[in-house]
């Protein structure tokens, strides 16, 4: 990608993402959100973020990696369990980092 | 570090009918002055709780200060991909600049390194910040009578972070105008003063640190940290799960679409499972 389209493309994300935030800020008492998209927004988060997750755990290489010696799905894994019980971005990063330097010492060794 | 809304509050915002009731009917045209929104305003606004500016301002930014912490990693692991995507610290920091939001900024250099057409990657994008509008939309009773160019960089602010140490205190009436403004410029200004260099300290010190170290994974990693909390109840589990099987088998779809087809599966998958649930209640 050259250097201009790279340009657009970061200037485009941005326009689009300025008028999100802008959207009702700007608008409110002029338009409302029709109820059906209130819904569907709410499900926005969880869909999204678990539609970037899953291809970078259980994808290694471009294919499909399903078993014990894809060190980043299982630490991926542990990571969610760390998340749930403890909601904190910080013990999710180090606890996920940790499971998967250990699963990499354990597979050389091995 | 993600924060959505509740369902109450989304209901009293968005409906634009719980604080404001005349607002809902005059959906599509103009507020008039002197209607009840103004007089209720003008109520609000004689016994005001304030303190100066300048003590909003810090108040907001020492609320923040917990969660600049968290911000750090993150905005390494975008700098370091972003190095790692062939991005210069120019380009990195211009991607911080403007579109100022991490998740869209990781998974948009993903998509770059992965060769995607710049359609796409401002698609993912939108799609990515969706959640944004809910925030402007629940945030926007509070910023109403604010100039144009208080509501433009109030918006331009708005983060995760910033609607989430905000809101509570707006809704439960702890902060009241001049100081709401002021005490939100606080927070959100705080966290783009953290998120710049770090994305910087990402960018140099990504290049250097070895690939044995793996840190690659602090992206995955970071954004499994913010899908689960996004997990509230059943129906936004059955959307996670359904976005997730679906993202599965969509990785293979031409263009880098599997994202976007992904997470239109999950939110149907949500509105699915709520309207289930809806009729098993009756």
């Amino acid at each position: 990608m050259s250097t201009l389209t790279l340009w657009l493309t970061i200037l485009g994300a941005g326009a689009v993402t300025f008028a999100l935030r802008l959207s009702f800020i700007a608008l409110l008492g002029r338009i409302e959100i029709p109820p059906f998209l209130g819904r569907a927004l709410r499900f926005v988060p969880a869909a999204v973020l678990t539609a970037v997750v899953i291809p970078l755990l259980f994808y290694a290489n471009g294919a499909l990696e399903v078993s014990p010696g894809n060190e980043r799905l299982l630490a991926g894994l542990a990571a969610a369990l760390i998340a749930w019980r403890t909601r904190s971005v910080l013990f999710t990063l180090g606890g996920g980092m940790a499971t998967l330097w250990t699963l990499q010492t354990i597979g050389q060794s091995l | 570090m993600t924060t959505t809304i509740s369902k109450s509050r989304k209901r009293s915002h968005i409906g634009g009918t719980a604080r404001y009731p005349v607002a809902g009917y005059l959906g599509r045209g103009r507020v008039r002055p002197g209607s009840i929104v103004h007089d209720l305003d003008g109520a609000i606004q004689e016994e005001p709780k304030t303190a100066s500016p300048a003590a909003a301002f810090v108040s907001g930014a020492k609320a923040i200060a917990p969660v600049l912490l968290a911000l750090l990693p993150f905005g390494l692991a975008f700098g370091a991909t972003a190095m790692g995507s062939g991005l210069s610290a120019f380009e990195a920091l211009g991607m911080s600049v403007f579109v100022f939001g991490g998740a869209a900024q990781l998974a948009a250099t993903t998509l770059l390194s992965a060769g995607a057409s710049v359609a796409v990657v401002v698609l993912t994008v939108l799609i990515i910040n969706l959640r944004l509008v809910l925030y402007s939309a629940s945030l926007a009773p509070h910023f109403r009578r604010l100039p144009v160019g208080w509501k433009g960089l109030l918006s331009y602010l708005l983060t995760d972070q910033a609607y989430a140490a905000t809101i509570t205190r707006f809704d439960d009436g702890e902060t009241e105008e001049p100081d709401k403004r002021w005490y939100y410029l606080g927070v959100a200004l705080a966290i783009w003063v953290m998120w710049m260099p770090a994305t910087l300290l990402g960018v140099f010190l990504g290049a250097r640190v070895s690939e044995g170290w793996s840190l690659d994974f602090v992206s995955p990693l970071i954004f499994i940290a913010l899908a689960v909390p996004a997990v509230k109840d059943r129906t936004t589990g059955a959307a996670a799960l359904s976005a997730g099987v679906a993202a599965l088998f969509a990785a293979a779809l031409p263009l880098n679409l599997g994202l976007i087809a992904a997470a239109i599966v999950g939110v149907l998958g949500g509105l699915i499972a709520e309207t289930v649930a809806e009729r098993s209640r009756r």
